[in-house]
């Protein structure tokens, strides 16, 4: 059996206790195996970003397990949670997060040397992950040479630099234009085809469409799915015979 | 839109017989709106009959006619290129009926009936992108290739029509929002209305909404 990249176990969130406990999750199951781009939307105050930072480690669950490629976060320390986050989890922000002073390439490092791995080395993984987003021109340009698109592209190549196999997005496209934005989505999508998993927060439906599935959020309870797909497979299959 | 009006745009290309018609036009959209042969050969023999096409000769060995636009045939294609496509006449749209129903008939979760077609529009909205995306692989493939006659131009006639399949089920997901929005602010005012209008709503109400909205299409 394949182990997800990322599971989700009964997982709450509650802040405060008593009468004014605000529950931000409650109760949440997700999986996600390598190679699946899974969507979750929901209204503001869903607990959509609540999900994605108990999922990368930035926040703790109240109860429930998170567990990435086989590791509970739950049963880890401080430590080896920061350590886990280094090395298998990527984050790709609206506001991409670059550091402006330094070179595409040195930003998708940096992870990785941050990590202790040699600069050299930590170098050429950046450039092998800025060459399968297609920058391999840009690596030595600094953020404010490239275009929104383009510095999206590289901190998707940072998030999944080296190791790294699973990417928490927080509203990739929100900066960006319509056919921008796509682009982005399109090299998300290329990235999980070949084996990567995903997890997209978006509130526009025309890019969690570019995911396998879509799970809907309210008041931090998942609502509705629209399960795994295998219909689109067979969509596709009696669309090119068609041609 | 009408099968007529498709037809003669094609015949401005050259001459053509009936399933020739009528592969040229599911080919362009991709199959989305199929076509029958013999749809396509009454609203021939309609369009011979206004003098708007005729045939090109004798039916040839396998008893085809092929057929050409004739000069009002011609300018009736260029006054359909010049002319906006009429939106005055809305349709009947099942899913807002059903939702004005749902808010206005007693013990129907409206916010289920919204997720449920949420789910059940993403989804399709997915199989769309899906298409999308295979098609826009094609075309990259494509590149650098010498172009087959006519094909690239297909592809991107059909990825037009898929975009704009794409934009409709973002617009419906993107209401369906709006209506749960709207309804949960409902919920909060004081003295909301919901429950009580419907019963009272007077049949004068809706001849004036429907003038309004005449008005505002001026």
């Amino acid at each position: 059996m394949t182990t997800p990249s990322l599971l989700l176990d009964n997982v709450s969130r509650v802040h405060g206790t008593g009468d004014t406990a605000v529950h931000a999750l409650d109760g949440v199951s997700l999986e996600i195996l390598p190679g699946e781009l899974v969507a979750v939307m929901g209204p503001s105050g869903s607990g959509k970003s609540t999900l994605l930072n108990l999922a990368g480690g930035l926040d703790h669950a109240t109860s429930g397990r998170v567990v990435i490629e086989g590791e509970d976060l739950t049963t880890l320390g401080a430590k080896g949670i920061a350590q886990l986050r280094r090395r298998r989890v990527g984050f790709v922000f609206q506001d991409y997060n670059l550091i402006p002073s330094l070179t595409a390439a040195e930003n998708v490092a940096l992870p990785l040397e941050l990590d202790g791995e040699r600069a050299s080395q930590a170098r050429r993984h950046a450039r092998q992950s800025l060459e399968l987003m297609g920058l391999r021109e840009l690596s030595d340009r600094f953020p404010d040479q490239l275009s929104g698109g383009q510095q999206q592209r590289v901190a998707i190549a940072r998030a999944l630099v080296g190791s790294r196999r699973l990417v928490l997005a927080d509203e990739p496209t929100g900066a960006l234009d319509s056919h921008t934005g796509e682009d982005v989505l399109r090299v998300l999508r290329e990235r999980c085809d070949e084996g990567v998993a995903g997890l997209l927060v978006t509130h526009e439906a025309r890019h969690a469409a570019w995911a396998d599935r879509v799970v809907f959020l309210r008041d931090g309870v998942v609502v509705d799915s629209t399960g795994r797909a295998s219909a689109a497979e067979d969509l596709l299959d009696s669309a090119s015979s068609a041609r | 839109m009408s099968v007529k009006q498709g037809l003669l745009a094609l015949l401005a290309e050259g001459p053509m017989y009936g399933a020739q018609l009528r592969v040229e036009f599911e080919e362009r959209t991709g199959g989305t709106w199929p076509l029958n042969v013999g749809q396509v050969y009454t609203t021939l023999n309609r369009l011979e009959r206004d003098g708007l096409v005729e045939p090109t000769g004798e039916a040839d060995g396998e008893g085809r006619i092929s057929y050409r636009l004739t000069e009002a045939g011609a300018s009736e294609v260029t006054t359909w290129w010049q002319t906006p496509v009429d939106r005055d006449n809305t349709p009947r749209d099942e899913l807002t009926i059903k939702l004005a129903l749902a808010v206005t008939v007693p013990g129907v979760d409206v916010q289920s009936v919204a997720q449920t077609q949420r789910t059940s529009t993403i989804r399709h909205l997915h199989d769309l992108t899906r298409l999308k995306q295979q098609v826009m692989r094609k075309q990259r493939d494509a590149e650098g290739h010498e172009p087959q006659e006519g094909v690239a131009n297909h592809d991107l006639a059909w990825l037009l029509v898929l975009e704009n399949l794409i934009f409709s089920a973002e617009a419906e997901v993107r209401w369906l929002d709006h209506v749960e929005t709207r309804l949960h602010r409902e919920s909060l005012r004081p003295f909301h209305r919901s429950g009580s209008t419907p019963a009272t709503s007077r049949p004068e109400d809706a001849d004036e909404r429907a003038a309004a909205r005449a008005e505002a299409r001026r």
